[in-house]
């Protein structure tokens, strides 16, 4: 061993060990591994958590090679922009490899999570079979599978602790799996079946929440009609997190005060979600709970605001809080004086094409929550107009904002008052919100607002940006700045080549780049990929496919995805993804 | 309720009796009695509206006095700008003058898209990447751009039924609820057309009509078809002969027809049921060549279907 590294010796592997457990990061992992040779030796055989942010950055064999001993792995697949349709489909994110990997490196694991990946039912067919201690089961907006695989994973896996579904698209043609869970399984603590859209059935279900005493998250789907919602919460008292589906009312007399003192029961009550469609009059029912929930995710379609007003003025302890833009100015004004704790907002919107009546929610709600909620973090908000004076407002209220994300539902939109574009509203944000990690910028925009998140976005990570700039220079000014930039993602913005070229350094410390619908030709792609090796340059020919060498170097790429990695050009490219 | 709108006539006076009155003050914070409604009722007017001078000071020396209640430090107005912002705060209730502005607003928008829409029709304008013009021609074709604004599919389901409701009447019914809750289906629905191997989604909501629809199934397939179609000397004929593919998708007599497939299995012609039941029971669409389409007997229909999983199935096992 080197001598400039034999204290190393010191102390047994064990130790180094122990002392490694407490490294709170991926990052500090990583950094110690790089310490020495023993030291990379000893974290690799005891990490037992991994994050892979982009499934094609590695080959699945060589992160289990490396990390024999993971017991709990999360895997990225699809780009953020795949959820709004900005991919094609097929496009990839496959999880078959990655699951055949792990099914033979990984026999121990306990904890899979999954996100915006192709999953089949064989996948979790050999998921639940080769994986003895499978406990948690997370897939978030992947698609690919059936309620027939969900099926052999309930028959399977003997200690399954979670199942937790979020927003995945499931075919459905087994109805009764969950009758699979066998008479003996009683494990179950979270339950998340919110995307499903079948049917259940509801006594199967009752008879399985009966016999699980731990269950902690139940999260139905969106068919459940008030009495059985009633049944199902009596027999599950100790709940901390409940999604009630899409609750209808069902107008029989005595039904209200079932529901009241079900909800009542439940003492324990800190997150409910769900979808309202029971109408103003059954929503008192949940006051009883109200003063416990730290998070609200109803989203009501036929409660107006002074409902709504009475149900938040309750929620004193509500940290976190999810609504569509039904709730209007009025609601958030409530939501400012009652809801001190408030950490997060998103609010969304009810009617995105603006087919129906224009509703209320202005760039006032959310300044008044700015004002009367002193903690709050983390902001998602849908709206149709702002200014750069309430921007700025809300920068000076709330500088400890990690996450901000406004979308203007117009694109081009400028400050409503002045007509000039939102650059200093949203400069004042990352200038004034040192910590901000996320942000999302929309609205008429120019280069100058980009100069500005350049210069002073210094812990930004994630940047999502649409129809916004003049020239290449914006782009120019996110690459060559943002130190910490590790996503971005943009589409329908004047940028091209010479910002690419000039930055090309920066695209291998970033996990990805996606363009769409900008200037980019695939000259420059050609000269990206031919200089830097370890990048994917992905370009997506929606025009048939074929040979990208017979295309000429001026020819307009409409889709763009760049990401580092060092497995290479990935191989289950579909025709028409083609990396240069 | 009524009294006071017409008191109201101009928004004035009401709002400079609220000055000394400290309890009504309070109670705008949270509360919603008639006048509070009237201030916090914003209009979409455009800056410049009415002359109602007067009007901002007093808003602004509220809603600063509020703050100062709640922090010292908290700064929600600061600007010039903002007082001006104020004034926007005009009272609805349909007889202040502002609430012509507001429809006449909308009206515009709906006429500008009417007229694009018709310019669309007699001759296309190039998407050009980034421009205000590429995003007002592709909104004007009535389909919403692709991925905007971003939101899930899932969150467009609960956005449809939302505005279902606040259309309806509110009533207990429960067979309307029901409609609202299947309402929630099929909204980005898969369609592939004959010939070309990519397959896209179509957003029915945002369609709202069968002949939008149309439309859009013109606006997603128009490059993929140009590209594949052998190329004639005349560019420009091309682009006819490409467009002229998707005349009279509806009614049988065109180059393509326009089926889907509905919950149970069948494959249908698009436009025989209205359009509300067409969405809720459609799963997947299909542009065949009209020569293809034979008689819809039910073995016909199987096969073609098996062939569709086969053939053109979305590979989602891979």
């Amino acid at each position: 061993m080197d001598r400039a590294f034999s204290w190393v010796a010191a102390f047994p592997d064990e130790v180094w060990e122990h002392t490694f457990s407490f490294l709170p990061t991926d990052a500090d992992r990583n950094a110690v591994a790089l310490v020495c040779r023993s030291w990379h030796r000893i974290e690799r055989l005891s990490r037992r958590k991994i994050f892979v942010g982009n499934c094609y950055a590695v080959e699945p064999a060589a992160a289990v090679r490396r990390f024999p001993e993971v017991r709990a792995a999360t895997i990225k697949g699809k780009p953020h922009f795949a959820d709004f349709n900005l991919t094609i489909t097929d496009w990839g994110g496959g999880a078959g490899r990655w699951i055949q990997s792990m099914a033979k490196g990984w026999p121990l694991l306990e904890e899979l999570r999954l996100k915006r990946m192709v999953v089949s039912d064989d996948c979790l067919e050999i998921a639940a079979r080769s994986f003895k201690n499978f406990r948690v089961l997370s897939l978030a907006s992947c698609e690919g599978f059936s309620t027939a695989g969900l099926a052999s994973v309930a028959a399977n896996c003997r200690n399954l602790k979670a199942l937790d579904l979020h927003e995945n698209e499931v075919e459905e043609n087994c109805i009764n799996w969950i009758s699979h869970f066998p008479e003996s399984f009683t494990s179950l603590v979270t339950l998340n079946i919110a995307c499903l859209d079948g049917e259940m059935n509801v006594s199967i279900l009752e008879r399985l929440i009966s016999r699980c005493p731990n269950l902690k998250t139940l999260r139905l789907n969106h068919v459940t009609p008030l009495e059985k919602l009633v049944g199902l919460l009596h027999r599950a008292p100790q709940l901390v997190d409940l999604g009630i589906g899409m609750l209808i009312g069902e107008g029989h007399p005595g039904l209200f005060s079932k529901l009241e003192s079900a909800f009542a029961h439940l003492k324990h009550l800190k997150n409910l979600s769900g979808i309202w469609e029971a109408g103003p009059l059954y929503l008192p029912a949940i006051y009883s709970i109200c003063e416990g929930l730290t998070a609200l995710h109803l989203c009501d379609s036929s409660i107006q605001t002074p409902e709504l007003s009475k149900v938040v003025s309750r929620c004193k302890n509500l940290q976190q809080l999810w609504a569509m833009d039904l709730i209007e100015d009025d609601g958030l004004i409530a939501v400012a004086s009652s809801c001190k704790l408030l950490r997060e907002l998103r609010i969304f919107p009810s009617d995105p094409h603006g087919l129906a009546q224009p509703v209320y929610l202005t760039q006032y709600g959310l300044l008044a929550v700015s004002s009367g909620c002193v903690m709050l973090e983390s902001v998602l908000y849908f709206c149709r107009q702002m200014t750069n004076s309430a921007l700025l407002a809300i920068a000076n209220n709330c500088p400890n904002l990690t996450c901000f994300r406004l979308c203007i539902i117009e694109p081009y939109t400028p400050d409503y008052i002045t007509q000039e574009p939102l650059d200093a509203g949203f400069g004042a944000i990352v200038e004034l919100c040192k910590d901000l990690r996320r942000l999302s910028i929309s609205g008429l925009l120019t280069d100058r607002v980009f100069k500005t998140i350049g210069a002073s976005a210094n812990r930004l990570e994630m940047l999502s940006v649409a129809f916004a700039g003049d020239t290449d220079a914006g782009l120019h000014y996110i690459l060559s700045g943002c130190k910490k930039l590790r996503k971005l993602e943009i589409r329908d913005c004047p940028f091209g080549d010479k910002a690419l070229l000039d930055n090309a350094d920066k695209l291998e410390a970033m996990r990805s780049l996606w363009m769409s619908s900008c200037s980019v030709t695939l000259g420059a792609c050609r000269l990206l990929a031919k200089k830097m090796p370890r990048l994917n340059v992905e370009v997506i020919d929606e025009n048939g496919g074929g040979s990208l060498e017979s295309w000429p170097d001026d020819c307009h790429v409409e889709k763009l995805y760049i990401y580092r990695t060092i497995a290479g050009p990935r191989t289950d490219a579909p025709p028409f993804v083609l990396t240069v | 309720m009524e009294d006071d709108h017409e008191s109201m006539g101009d928004a004035c006076p009401q709002l400079l009796n609220l000055i000394p009155n400290e309890k009504v003050r309070e109670k705008r914070i949270g509360g919603l009695d008639a006048a509070e409604e009237k201030k916090l009722e914003l209009t979409l007017g455009l800056p410049g509206g009415v002359g109602e001078e007067e009007e901002p000071s007093v808003l602004s020396s509220c809603i600063f006095s509020k703050v100062s209640k709640t922090s010292s430090r908290r700064v929600v107005l600061g600007s010039e700008q903002q007082e001006a912002g104020l004034f926007q705060l005009q009272s609805r209730g349909g007889y202040g003058t502002e609430w012509p502005h507001k429809t006449t607003w909308n009206c515009e928008i709906f006429d500008e898209q009417q007229s694009l829409e018709k310019e669309k029709a007699l001759g296309d304008t190039e998407n050009e990447a980034g421009s205000n013009t590429s995003f007002q021609t592709r909104a004007s074709a009535g389909v919403a751009v692709v991925g905007w604004p971003p939101i899930r599919a899932f969150r467009k389901n609960l956005a449809s039924s939302s505005v279902k409701q606040s259309v309806e009447l509110q009533n207990g019914n429960i067979d309307e609820k029901v409609k609202v809750a299947s309402c929630k289906k099929g909204l980005l629905i898969k369609i592939n057309m004959d010939g070309i191997p990519i397959g896209r989604k179509v957003d029915l909501n945002a369609c709202g009509s069968y002949k939008k629809l149309s439309f859009a199934v013109e606006y997603l397939f128009l490059d993929l078809l140009r590209a594949q179609k052998e190329t004639s000397t005349n560019d420009l004929r091309m682009d006819e002969e490409a467009k002229q593919a998707f005349k009279s998708l509806l009614d049988g007599s065109g180059e393509y027809t326009l089926v889907y497939e509905d919950n149970e299995g069948d494959r249908m012609l698009v436009g025989d049921v209205p359009w509300d039941m067409f969405v809720s029971s459609v799963k997947r669409l299909r542009v065949l060549k009209s020569s293809d389409l034979s008689s819809l007997h039910d073995w016909e229909a199987r096969k073609e279907q098996q062939l569709s999983v086969e053939y053109g199935g979305e590979g989602l096992a891979n």
